[in-house]
């Protein structure tokens, strides 16, 4: 009758905690031991600071430099990030604090929609409809305008064509938005209303409530929601397959076209015709997912972990 | 009086401030919102140029001939995102009721719960890496069954942590009811937990479909593409986005009309999941 030890029980529990062990331990870990495997030759071939240093990817003579693709990688999640940011803290300010119960539903369903909608939508919307725009109007209006000035005039150099650092990053921060906002809302909504209602009582301002009080008190869950999106941007592929252009160069300026480590594999991963190419994209996909896994395991136990012990209300 | 009106004015300017500062937010919202639409829009009216009867019944003509269609890709995308769905829902299901059912006290189970939570935003191309590694490179060459492997791992952590965070809403003094009449651990998973939770894991489902859908990344060299149809998941299989992909980065009118009708289905369909999984949790 030991309840613990009959056999359906066992079988349950068993076949349970070994799914549980392999989504949450096995899958991890088999995916970076594979991808080790398949790097060591190009490893062995490149050395480990010369693929990552190297700035020449030249697969016809068996050279291969991974910093460009690093570099755009960066570069792409940078610019998307920059736009993403305010766009985001503004939209769940509007969501959180501003909106009338009646459209909430509304926003908040238009939001997750955007972050619904599949990456390869994005990237071929991107391609048909922003590019031309972009090529045709907003480039030439950035060179006309800041194309002079110095230091900044750099950044707009070049033809535009569209296809480019500039486009990549505007479109995959379309992409991002609905995921940030969704967790900085999420932040301020964790804000105790307590808190809030003291900084009117103070006769402070609606924005001197959300700057003062709401900001501050869901710092954590920003950079973390932060964090987490970066970390999504970086292994973004379709998103941003279609406008990079694939060149293997580090761009110098936003409007030079450029490639991401997720772009390089997509495209050249079913031509690579020698062993050694493939395995220098193998070592290409080991650093995405160092990086990345780096940082979603930052956001994960440092910031969002917290936020929910921060403030509690005492002695009330 | 001076410091009167000083005080007016500060206010004036505080509040001031204030309209303009919550403007620019609502402006954002705007913005979000606005994006949305002229996506949708730009789909639904480049889509329905093309979209016809023919996209859906026909194989693909070459580019010239008249009346081509998708049908290959729309029949290897039902199944290879059907045979991914058989495989993930019951290992995700599983590990979500383990992670909520049976790792409630434990520090281990908690630190494969946190590594599930990261590997739900992990770059899906990897995914497509890794499977190639496993199992196109031994057999040789690309499979429609590696494909659903690879979105089966995509799917996986998804649908367990949103097992594991409806479970952990069923509340303990059901489960206690249970042991109180002597079920044992399993009954009370099956007959309590899971039967409580059953609306919000099904919306967990769904939502772990709708991922899988759209998703192109990791079938581009696992399942690959094939311009046949083939219902045989041991031999390439087309799909419609890696179509979409394929036909959008095409020289042809026609191969960009067909990319947008596609578009438009593939939009349309993951939005529906998704709406449906809404429609689901809010019926109470």
């Amino acid at each position: 009758m030991n309840g613990k030890n009959s056999i359906p029980e066992l079988i349950v529990s068993q076949t349970l905690g070994f799914f549980a062990v392999f989504v949450g331990l096995l899958f991890p870990l088999a995916t970076l031991t594979i991808l080790i495997y398949e790097s060591i030759p190009a490893l062995e071939k490149s050395g480990i600071l010369h693929f990552l240093t190297g700035r020449v990817w030249d697969p016809v003579s068996e050279v291969f430099g991974a910093l460009p693709a690093i570099v755009g990688t960066l570069l792409v999640t940078l610019i998307s990030s920059m736009i993403a940011l305010p766009v985001s803290v503004g939209i769940a300010v509007f969501i959180s604090e501003l909106c009338p119960e009646r459209f909430k539903p509304f926003f908040s369903t238009a939001v997750e929609l955007l972050g619904a909608i599949p990456s390869i939508i994005y990237g071929m919307w991107g391609l048909f409809v922003i590019a031309p725009l972009m090529a045709d109007h907003v480039e030439p209006f950035l060179q006309n305008t800041f194309g002079k000035l110095p230091l900044i005039g750099v950044l707009f150099e070049g033809a535009p064509t569209g296809i480019d650092a500039l486009t990549s990053g505007f479109v995959l921060s379309i992409m991002i938005i609905p995921f940030m906002s969704a967790i900085v809302k999420d932040a301020f909504e964790m804000t105790p209303p307590l808190l809030k209602e003291a900084g009117y009582g103070l006769g402070a301002t609606k924005w001197e409530v959300v700057r003062n009080v709401v900001i501050p008190f869901a710092l954590p869950g920003i950079i973390g929601g932060v964090i987490l999106s970066v970390g999504r941007a970086l292994g973004e592929t379709m998103a941003v397959a279609f406008l990079t252009g694939n060149v293997h160069a580090i761009p110098k300026s936003l409007l030079e076209p450029l490639t991401t480590i997720t772009v390089a594999i997509a495209n050249e991963f079913t031509e690579a015709d020698s062993d050694i190419y493939l395995s220098s994209l193998f070592l290409l996909a080991l650093i995405l997912f160092l990086m990345s896994f780096g940082l979603l395991m930052t956001a994960k136990f440092l910031i969002l972990e917290r936020i929910g012990k921060r403030w509690t209300p005492r002695g009330i | 009086m001076d410091t009167a009106g000083n005080l007016i004015k500060t206010v004036r300017v505080r509040k001031i401030k204030s309209y303009v500062m919550l403007s620019i937010a609502t402006v954002t919202a705007i913005y979000g919102v606005l994006w949305l639409l002229w996506i949708l829009l730009d789909v639904f009216f480049n889509g329905f140029k093309s979209l016809s009867f023919s996209l859906f019944i026909n194989d693909p003509a070459p580019p010239g001939v008249e009346g081509g269609g998708l049908r290959h890709a729309f029949v290897g995308h039902f199944i290879i995102t059907s045979l991914a769905t058989i495989m993930g829902i019951p290992i995700g299901i599983g590990a979500g009721i383990y992670f909520a059912e049976y790792g409630r006290h434990s520090t281990f189970v908690k630190f494969l719960r946190n590594i599930t939570d990261v590997m739900v935003s992990f770059p899906s191309i990897v995914i497509g890496t890794l499977v190639y590694a496993v199992m196109v490179k031994p057999v040789g060459h690309f499979m429609g069954i590696s494909g659903s492997v690879a979105l089966a791992l995509l799917m996986i952590p998804v649908v367990a942590i949103t097992t594991d965070e409806i479970l952990k809403l069923v509340p303990n003094s059901l489960r206690e009811a249970g042991y109180a009449l002597g079920a044992r651990r399993w009954q009370v998973i099956k007959d309590i937990s899971l039967s409580a939770a059953r609306r919000g894991i099904l919306t967990g489902v769904i939502l772990g479909i709708a991922r899988i859908t759209g998703e192109t990344a990791p079938l581009l060299f696992t399942a690959f593409n094939n311009n046949y149809l083939t219902l045989d998941p041991t031999q390439p299989m087309a799909s419609l986005t890696v179509t979409i992909f394929q036909y959008a980065m095409g020289p042809y009118e026609v191969w960009h009309g067909q990319a947008w009708a596609s578009a438009l289905i593939l939009t349309f369909g993951t939005l529906m999941f998704f709406i449906l999984a809404k429609f689901v949790i809010r019926r109470k």
